[in-house]
């Protein structure tokens, strides 16, 4: 790759970037179009792109970017307002700005098709055509910040306000010498002696202190070194200072000189640039935590600022300024937040190098444990937890968070919907929540048909919504959350839910399904899942060909990850997916039948109990156990996977409880062997048929153990019919 | 006992502290002066032969002028001495007591 390519890769990484954002924030000013810092966001993205493009002549680009520049600026500059035609025009354009990147990229020397030549003409009359009905705005939005006078004090004292305990006195203080010595340091310029607590006649005892002091101080002195004075005292007495206006200004601009390398807390911010003391901190926080304790409610707890303020030992503009500063620094280091591009290969390599380092481990374990060395065993012991952490950790490096998949799909909606003159929001909750880099790319297929499918399926048109009494605005909502080593994702919809009629009638004609057939409501849903049905009776260009759900399922199921649906018709759809969050290392739980090894994913399983214990009851004929009162099916491993081999005389039993959603079974095996790292290693093609089985492992000690399908096994034991039928389809 | 009770001019008390105003004496002196501030009209507590006073001493003058003025009795420090200036003029408690000081030409200057 030449150099010129490599940068050609890095602006089309940097463009990309820098258009997705601008879609983000596109859709974001829908909702608060005066947000002023997602329009300088905007106005950056077109910048940046257009001085990148110049950089590599793409004159088509510039052109273009240059004209939506200058409408982002003066929307910036407030010169012109920002609506929903604007949005959607710039929307347009920023659709057009990727088309010509690709464009440059890869028809570099050609001239630009009249089509989109076209388009970039329409796009710029429609960006800048009507800018001058716009101008009269401008007189009412540019308004000049005026400067606020703020507090002018001629002060430029310190003020330090000492309030001695009765016991002062008592305790051989004189506050006399205090002041004397603070005299060292500097000048008074002003001191008040009051003793507004002092009682009357014979209740004031002449050897209790009620003696308060302001005084002004003009110093050079720091904080620290003034606060020295009184620390003798600071038992006997209240001490408060308040650093003068100058230095405030001097505060401020230490606290704008600080190193923005890692986010500090407000006291340290403070105490770094003298402003407190360590004391008044530690007093701010007690008293802090007194609030928090004295309030029975739970309350969060007052700033701490806001204390600090209280307590008159420091001024808010400081407090103001160190927030801020906070605030910076947390979103710089978030904005660089240090990535580092990392190409997927490697960090495939690395997952693969943990996974045979898992294995090795485990092989040591065995030797040692066999050997019997109980001294190697400490450090086996450790390295086995740090390998742990390890795989841990090199397995988060491929987590990434779902959000910004989510994201994608606001475009898709808000399109869509324009195009099905149908209006609907869409609501993402649960963005945050991560999984594995590879997962979030198979499964963008699936949840776009999804949802697609609930735009034009699910929601109705405005009128029919509100001829049934609901909002004519529909709601798509996505979520997602992790539930016991699956993330599930959730895609509902308020709309007509499924016509299990429709569904019935489309399925018996498609002979799916044969008259006779006596279905359960959930098992009239999961028909939309079969290939070739679609009750839609026109298919748009969007959904309706009856292709689609059955190659969701399959690629959903590819993932060992399962689909649910719940309907109610009227109310609307919520679809389900559960996937695992790795592909890779899984936590196991290894049991075993004769000489055969079984890994179950350590997540899936409930309990273990005895076969055969009292609390149960077991059903030999009918495959149940009554298990404390619920009925669980259960399935021999042995039997199910036909190994002769197992133990017949079954001196005793155990059965795992696994479940999977909200599917339970139990499992019978013969020994319990715990947990174990599992690293999954994909069956080859051969076996690809094989049910009851998603991959094997490789164990410590050179065999290999089968990864049990719970989900598939789960159905097998439930379904009485597959409950005798071996591996083989037949 | 450090109080003289002179009678210098009709009417009026005037009450003379010797030595120490600190700490050490401040009990002493407020039980001793007390009774004063119940019957006397007019008071002027001398303070020419005070050697040393320390905040509790302060406290105390200040807590005679409080009584004193709730009950409507004419109070003022007098002759005050180089000690009880310097420490009048450190608290900025000279204009709070309102009486005029007259300064020695003997004292050092602070």
């Amino acid at each position: 790759m030449s150099e010129l390519d490599a940068a050609l890769t890095v602006f089309a990484q940097e463009a990309e970037e820098l258009l997705t954002d601008m879609e983000d924030a596109l859709l974001s000013l829908e909702s608060k179009p005066d947000d002023s810092e997602t329009i300088n966001s905007l106005f950056r993205a077109m910048h940046t792109i257009k001085g990148s493009s110049g950089l590599f002549g793409f004159n088509a680009i510039v052109g273009f970017t240059h004209e939506a520049e200058s409408v982002l600026d003066k929307v910036r500059n407030g010169e012109r307002g920002i609506d929903a035609e604007l949005i959607s025009v710039l929307l347009d354009s920023k659709d057009h700005t990727a088309k010509l990147i690709e464009h440059c990229l890869t028809q570099k020397d050609s001239e630009l098709p009249a089509s989109l030549a076209a388009d970039g003409e329409r796009l710029i009359r429609q960006l800048t055509g009507r800018q001058t009905t716009d101008m009269q705005q401008s007189d009412d939005s540019v308004q000049l910040e005026i400067e606020g006078g703020g507090e002018i004090s001629v002060d430029d004292n310190w003020l330090i306000s000492l309030e001695f305990q009765k016991d002062a006195f008592r305790n051989g203080m004189d506050p006399l010498s205090f002041i004397r010595y603070l005299r060292t340091l500097g000048e008074i310029k002003q001191i008040l002696t009051v003793a507004p607590e002092m009682p009357v006649g014979d209740d004031m005892d002449p050897e209790s202190c009620y003696l308060h002091f302001k005084i002004a101080f003009q110093s050079d002195a720091n904080k620290q070194t003034i606060e020295a004075v009184f620390d003798f005292a600071s038992d006997d007495c209240d001490i408060k200072i308040l650093p003068p206006n100058s230095k405030l200004e001097e505060y401020l601009n230490l606290l704008n000189a600080q190193d923005d390398n890692h986010v500090n807390r407000l006291g340290d911010m403070l105490v770094q640039v003298g402003a407190l003391t360590q004391n008044d901190v530690n007093h701010a926080l007690q008293r802090q935590q007194a609030n928090i304790d004295s309030e029975l409610v739970i309350v969060p707890g007052k700033p701490l600022g806001e204390i600090l303020v209280e307590q008159h030992v420091v001024q808010q503009p400081l407090v103001d300024q160190a927030l801020k500063k906070q605030e910076q620094t947390k979103q710089k280091l978030a904005s660089e937040a240090n990535y580092i591009r990392v190409d997927a290969t490697k960090l495939g390599h690395l997952i693969n190098l943990v996974g045979e380092l898992v294995i090795s481990s485990a092989a040591m374990n065995l030797i040692v444990e066999r050997h019997g060395l109980s001294d190697a065993g400490d450090v086996a012991a450790s390295m086995n937890a740090l390998v742990g952490s390890i795989r841990d950790t090199a397995l988060e490096l491929r987590m990434v968070q779902i959000g910004e998949t989510f994201s994608r799909f606001k475009r898709v909606v808000r399109d869509v919907s324009k195009e099905l003159n149908k209006d609907i929001e869409l609501f993402i909750s649960g963005g945050e929540t991560e999984l594995d880099k590879t997962v979030v790319e198979k499964i963008n297929d699936p949840l776009t048909h999804l949802i697609r499918n609930a735009l034009d399926h699910g929601i109705e048109s405005p009128e029919q919504r509100l001829a049934v009494g609901k909002p004519a605005q529909g709601t798509v909502q996505l979520n997602a959350y992790h539930e016991s080593g699956h993330i599930v994702i959730q895609i509902a919809d308020d709309g007509a839910g499924l016509n299990s009629d429709r569904i019935l009638a489309k399925a018996l004609a498609n002979g799916l399904i044969k008259p006779d057939h006596d279905l359960s409501q959930q098992d009239i849903h999961n028909l939309i899942f079969a290939a070739g049905l679609s009750t839609k009776d026109q298919a748009t260009n969007l959904s309706g060909r009856g292709v689609g759900m059955d190659v969701v399922k399959k690629n959903i199921e590819a993932l060992r990850g399962s689909v649910e649906i719940d309907s109610v018709e009227g109310e609307g759809t919520t679809i389900s997916i559960r996937l695992p969050l790795t592909l890779a290392i899984i936590d196991g739980f290894m049991v075993g039948t004769g000489q055969d090894r079984y890994i179950i994913p350590l997540s899936m399983v409930d309990e273990c109990i005895e076969m055969n214990a009292n609390e149960c009851e077991i059903d030999e004929l009918q495959h149940y156990i009554n298990l404390r009162g619920q009925v669980l099916p259960y399935l021999r491993l042995a039997d199910y996977f036909r190994n002769g081999s197992h133990d017949t005389t079954r001196k005793r039993e155990s059965v795992v409880v696994v479940k999977f959603g909200q599917s339970k079974a139990g499992f019978v095996v013969d020994e319990l062997h715990g947990e174990h790292q599992t690293v999954i290693k994909p069956l080859g093609r051969v076996f690809e048929k094989l049910k009851g089985i998603t991959g094997a492992t490789v164990l410590g000690d050179g065999n290999v153990a089968l990864i049990l399908d719970v989900q598939g096994l789960i159905d097998s034991a439930t379904s009485f019919k597959h409950r005798k039928v071996p591996m083989y389809e037949q | 006992m450090a109080i003289h009770l002179k009678q210098q001019k009709k009417g009026v008390t005037h009450l003379a502290i010797q030595g120490e105003l600190t700490i050490y004496s401040v009990l002493e002196h407020k039980q001793a002066l007390s009774p004063y501030l119940s019957s006397a009209k007019d008071v002027q507590i001398d303070l020419a032969d005070v050697t040393e006073i320390d905040s509790a001493g302060v406290q105390l003058l200040m807590f005679l002028k409080q009584e004193a003025v709730s009950r409507d009795i004419r109070f003022s420090l007098i002759q005050h001495s180089e000690a009880v200036v310097e420490v009048l003029e450190l608290l900025n408690l000279s204009k709070h007591f309102g009486d005029p000081i007259v300064i020695s030409a003997d004292w050092k200057t602070s």
